[in-house]
């Protein structure tokens, strides 16, 4: 048997179909270049091959698929958002989300558990019961409610969390839901596979060669490739492979941290939310609680995690259940969150023709996935911005237009 | 980074600290063109260096500069706001990024 096992290993013919084609080298050039294989990269890979018929695609990256923000997350999808630009955006997102598994053939663990943002005060419930109209109003199920109806949907939940923070009600989305994040990348990446795009894996982009305000290829550590279009999606990355287009933007990286349990029998079906305890917590398939909190206070661009966030949540986790005294925390680590600041994403053509940037998805970028996929292949094959992205552009800063998106993952209004 | 060194207090822990981003410096909002006061106000350095950065001791109200290596969260010096008022010094070469 060890034999066996070892020249099927040395073998370069495998009879099972792997998720992906391992390609041995780069061609001397792309219709379009992607650099960032994760979820973002991935999904405008796909739609780019499937929508638009762009199939000369290669979509590099640096380390490994889906081993950056795509993997690190807390796999939360939500659509109740504050502004009408991103109320819009992510319920198209949500609605993507629901026939991924059927489009991949590949259980994606789609979930929806319905989602609680937790309000502590006064001013917290006028914010719930604004985001609620301006949900309902775009015809996306959320609704103000309050403390009996929390009590009822999370019979578990210490209604005054721990007799300092007393919950007055909540904004209650109906649609919340969770998701495999590896899968996903990997749902995408088999797709885009099969229409033909080139998935290199640890090749890292080193320059970007532009000639006349014009992107002409890309030079990476296994050589130089031809390319008139490149799509930038590398999430806390971003700063450095903007340097070397010259670009500026507000974009600022700090990490964001996460961490689960050790698994429990299933207890807590709804996703929770508290901005003023800094709390997102639910349980996965595997019953361990997934939990984060907010952005580290300051920059960083290392992916260590610290003793000071899993005490703090770790507190304000009893605060809300008092039972978990006893649980374990298994795992924690971090991702780089790529910041602006209104708190929405940088999408679109840029002043560099033909460099495309997906990128500010700081904490809430996963559950955009499917939605950038399909505007960002859309706005790669037209050279123009699609419409659900007007309020994102590169340029908004300069002409003072911000988008004020405060419905992002525990930020407090 | 667990411990800060404080111009003012010495070490403390870094949960006593606020960070008050990287140190920056005005165009001259009177001459500069809309562009240059629209970069000023919303770009910034997102890249990976060594920088100097505002911090404050909450604790004492104390507000200061540190060079610090962003990659790699090292503290390289420390200067109070009084010491810089002039200018910044020019970060040692072995520091650069």
């Amino acid at each position: 048997m060890p034999h066996r096992l070892l020249r099927f290993g040395l073998s370069r013919k495998h009879p099972e179909p792997r998720m992906f084609t391992r390609h041995d080298s780069l061609k001397t050039g792309y219709d379009v270049v992607i650099i960032g294989a994760g979820g973002h990269g991935l999904a405008a890979a796909y739609y780019l091959a499937r929508d638009h018929g762009i199939r000369n695609v290669a979509v590099l990256d640096k380390g490994y698929l889906g081993g950056g923000n795509t993997g690190r997350n807390t796999t939360i999808i939500r659509s109740n958002y504050l502004t009408p630009e991103g109320v819009k955006f992510y319920d198209e997102s949500v609605r993507l989300w629901q026939d991924l598994a059927t489009d991949f053939d590949l259980n994606l663990f789609y979930s929806a558990r319905g989602h609680y943002t937790l309000a502590h005060t006064d001013s917290a419930m006028r914010t719930m019961r604004w985001r609620a109209e301006v949900n309902k109003h775009y015809g996306v199920r959320s609704e103000a409610v309050d403390a009996a109806f929390v009590k009822r949907g999370i019979p578990s939940l210490d209604m005054t969390c721990g007799g300092h923070a007393p919950i007055l009600g909540a904004l209650f989305h109906e649609p919340g839901a969770i998701a495999r994040h590896d899968a996903v990348a990997w749902g995408y990446g088999r797709g885009a596979d099969q229409r033909g795009v080139e998935i290199h894996q640890q090749t890292e982009v080193t320059g970007i060669r532009v000639q006349g305000g014009r992107v002409v290829g890309v030079d990476t550590t296994r050589g130089p490739i031809a390319a008139s279009k490149v799509l930038c999606a590398v999430a806390g990355f971003t700063p450095r492979i903007l340097d070397m287009v010259d670009l500026h933007t507000p974009i600022y990286v700090h990490p964001l941290q996460a961490m689960v349990s050790e698994p429990v029998k299933p207890w807590l079906d709804p996703i929770i939310v508290s901005g003023s305890l800094h709390v997102y917590v639910s349980q996965s398939a595997r019953g361990e609680l997934v939990m984060g909190a907010s952005l580290d206070p300051y920059e960083l661009h290392a992916t260590r995690p610290t003793l000071d966030f899993v005490e703090g949540l770790a507190s304000h986790m009893l605060d809300m259940f008092p039972f978990l005294s006893e649980v374990k925390v298994n795992r924690q680590w971090a991702g780089l969150a790529d910041m602006t600041p209104d708190f929405a994403p940088i999408m679109g053509v840029t002043p560099v023709e033909g460099f495309f940037l997906d990128a500010g998805w700081g904490t809430w970028g996963f559950k955009a996935t499917p939605v950038c996929g399909k505007t960002m292949s859309h706005t790669v094959a037209t050279g123009r911005n699609h419409p659900l992205i007007e309020g994102f552009t590169f340029d908004r800063f300069a002409r003072y237009q911000l988008t004020g998106e405060k419905g992002a993952a525990s930020v407090g209004h | 980074m667990k411990i800060l060194v404080c111009p003012l207090n010495g070490p403390r822990p870094v949960s006593e600290f606020a960070y008050g981003g990287e140190v920056r410096r005005s165009p001259d909002p009177n001459t500069c063109s809309d562009a240059e006061w629209s970069s000023y106000v919303f770009n910034r350095s997102g890249s990976p260096g060594v920088k100097y950065e505002w911090w404050c001791h909450i604790a004492s109200g104390f507000w200061f500069v540190v060079l610090r290596d962003t990659t790699r969260d090292v503290v390289i010096d420390t200067f109070p706001a009084e010491a810089v008022r002039r200018g910044l010094p020019t970060p040692p070469a072995a520091a650069a990024p």
